[in-house]
Parts: structure tokens; C-alpha cells; sequence
């Protein structure tokens, strides 16, 4: 510990305090079964499903759980074949405020 | 080819998961590429140690059961893109991770790393024999204190007859880290020295790692410690561990801080 930390009060501690208080907030919601953004991720993998032949090996799912909002962020890579317009396409959804 | 190192101990709070994540860390910031696996099915903590928990989406069970994909499943760290992590099931019970879809995982782990660190549940059950299964390679992780050492040497005995490798009649390459080891303490007699413990165990020392608030610290903003602050103690330690781990031969000391006058004053009005 430097003298320069000496005086840095605030330390690690607080980062932590709120990393937890984050993170357990979302694990009590999800413990009743429904963790919004998971169905959500669900749902809409089935609906591009539907639709078109998804390769699951093409599908990027990132997520990152925050205070007030959550952001969910799913790349599909559509083949050649499900898009009448030429080239590969990508589609993106969604930014959701966690309930 | 990845090698795959398991870290494990027997007690739980002797720091397998601190010493994963610096492990996993500093064999990336050495350029090799690395993936942590969280065995500890239920009680997941390798992600929060790590600083990804927010970002986790899919799990070993996952993988394991074939909901996801790998890949789907791997967080790539922010810091250092050689480094991943698939995180352990927080709800699932380990029940659910079946011997052949762990073999599986780790096949195709062992195709795409360097090096793959598997974290263990605390306990001699099935998640920690689980985690050691497919090893070639055991950390085992004791503190300097009787019922550590104790369990160490029952997964020294698991080590050596429940992994493939013992099951193939090879003998598994295994190396201790002492961890919250305090010099001072041990010079003054209240402390299991370093050849106390190494005698008792007989597997080679791999490091030894002091007491240091600097743990605490790299745990707390979820950053493995030879990222947070490389120069401290305990990193110093982890980096010379993964040093030997690749064959370096590296002379075996116990790294300290450097103390200001202030802290020296501070410590000793504190003890």
C-alpha cells in the first residue's frame, strides 16, 4: 500500500457492496423460474426460428446485466439462403429495461 | 493440444478460485490462450472473482446437456482476449453434468486452448472428482493450517486413483501452492512452516503465496490479482508459478511488499 492509497478512502470495498448488491438482485428475480431477459432470449430465437433456418453455431448471444437496464444483444448470421436479397444479413435486438 | 490443469484442495476458503483466476490470468498475459471452467455447480463464484458475472448467459450445464454451443457458452475476458471463461449452473444441481458430457467439453476444450483450468467444488464428491477426471496436470491449493493440510492429503489420494490418468496406471503430475502463508508468523512458531507442510504432502511446491491485502482487493472489483495490481506480492507469486508451470526454472522465494514507514507503523500498532 502506497502512501497514495493512504489517502484513497474509498478502497475496493464499496465496488464491491455494489457488484454484489447488482448481481444478487438479479439472481433473487430469476429464482422464481422467470428470469426475464433468459425467456425473452428464448422467445426470440424462436421466432427468427420460424422463419428462417437458423444454424445455431451462427448465433452470438451477449448480455450484460446492469442497475436500472439490462442489455441483451443477439447476432444471428442469416445464410444466403434465408435472405432474398444477396449477402449474409444480420439482425439485432434489443435493448430492454429489466423490470 | 491444451493441457489441463485442475485446481483443487479439499477445504473450501483456501483459495481455488483466487488462485484460478490468477493462474488462468497470468498464462494469458504470457500469451497463451486459456479457458476457466467453474466446476462448483450451484455455488458458482469463478465469474464474480473474475468480473464477468453480469455477462453470463449459458453454462457448463449447459454445454454439457447441449442447449448451447461452446463458444455460445465462453466470456471472453475484457482485459485479455486470451483469456475465457465458462462459467459453472447457479440453479442446477450438479447431478445434472453426466461423465460423458464433461468428457466431451473437454475434448473439444482441449482442441481450441493452450491451457484449460478447471476450478473445483470444495469437497471430495462428484463435482470435485468431476473437475479432476479429465486432469493432466493438479494444483492442489493449502493453507498453513492443520484441517487444510489434512483434506489435501485425501485429494492427494483422490488425485492418484480417481482421475483417467491414475485409471491408465500414469502418474498424475501434481504441485502445491501454499496460500495466506505469513513469514513472520511462521518464523515466530505459530505458523506450519513451508517444509512442515511439503514434508507431510511430498508433492513438489509450485508457489507460495503470502498473506496479502492485495487478494481481498483484486476480489473485491472483480479482477484476478496479477491483473489488478501485477507487481504485488501474491501476483509476483502466481506469475513465477506459471513461469515454472512452463518448464522455466525459476528459484523459489516468497515475494513481499515493500512497506512505507507509514504502513509499518500502522501494521504494528495493528498487531
Amino acid at each position: 500500500m502506497s502512501l497514495l492509497n493512504m489517502f484513497n478512502r474509498r478502497g475496493s470495498a464499496p465496488v464491491a457492496r455494489d457488484r454484489l448488491q447488482l448481481i444478487l438482485a438479479h439472481e433473487r428475480a430469476g429464482v422464481g423460474g422467470s428470469d426475464l431477459v433468459m425467456v425473452l432470449r428464448e422467445e426470440i430465437l424462436a421466432v427468427i426460428a420460424k422463419h428462417v433456418e437458423v444454424n445455431s453455431d451462427k448465433v452470438q448471444i451477449r448480455l450484460d446485466r446492469g442497475q436500472d437496464m439490462s442489455t441483451l444483444d443477439i447476432d444471428i448470421e442469416l445464410p444466403l439462403t434465408a435472405v432474398t436479397k444477396a449477402g449474409p444479413a444480420k439482425v439485432k435486438a434489443a435493448k430492454l429495461a429489466a423490470a | 493440444m491444451a493441457k489441463i490443469l485442475v485446481v483443487t484442495s479439499g477445504k473450501g476458503g483456501v483459495g481455488k478460485t483466487t488462485t484460478t483466476a490468477a493462474l488462468g490470468a497470468a498464462l494469458a498475459q504470457a500469451g497463451k490462450s486459456v479457458a476457466v471452467v467453474d466446476f462448483d455447480v450451484g455455488l458458482r463464484n469463478l465469474d464474480l472473482v473474475m468480473g464477468a458475472e453480469r455477462r453470463v448467459v449459458y453454462d457448463l450445464i449447459n454445454v454439457v446437456n447441449g442447449d448451447a454451443k461452446l463458444n455460445q457458452a465462453l466470456i471472453r475476458d475484457k482485459r485479455l482476449d486470451k483469456l475465457h471463461l465458462l462459467p459453472a449452473s447457479q440453479t442446477r444441481d450438479k447431478d445434472a453434468l453426466t461423465d460423458e458430457g464433461v468428457a466431451r467439453v473437454m475434448d473439444e476444450l482441449r482442441e481450441k486452448f493452450d491451457w484449460v483450468i478447471c476450478d473445483s467444488p470444495a469437497g471430495i464428491e462428484r463435482g470435485a472428482t468431476l473437475a479432476m477426471r479429465h486432469a493432466d496436470v493438479a494444483v492442489v491449493v493449502t493453507n498453513p493450517e492443520v484441517s487444510s493440510v489434512r483434506d489435501s492429503d485425501r485429494i492427494i489420494g483422490l488425485l492418484d486413483s480417481k482421475t483417467l490418468k491414475a485409471e491408465r496406471g500414469e502418474t498424475m503430475d501434481k504441485h502445491l501452492i501454499l496460500t495466506r502463508y505469513d513469514p513472520a508468523r511462521a518464523d515466530r512458531g505459530d505458523m506450519l512452516k513451508i517444509e512442515d507442510v511439503l514434508e507431510i504432502l511430498s508433492i513438489p511446491l509450485l508457489a507460495i503465496i503470502p498473506e496479502s491485502m492485495e487478494v481481498l482487493r483484486a476480489s473485491n472489483v472483480g479482477c484476478p490479482v496479477t491483473l489488478n495490481n501485477p507487481l504485488c506480492a501474491p501476483a509476483r507469486a502466481y506469475t513465477d508459478a506459471v513461469r515454472r508451470l512452463n518448464g522455466d526454472a525459476v528459484p523459489m522465494s516468497v515475494p513481499t511488499d515493500k512497506k512505507s514507514f507509514l504502513d509499518k507503523l500502522f501494521t504494528r500498532r495493528a498487531a
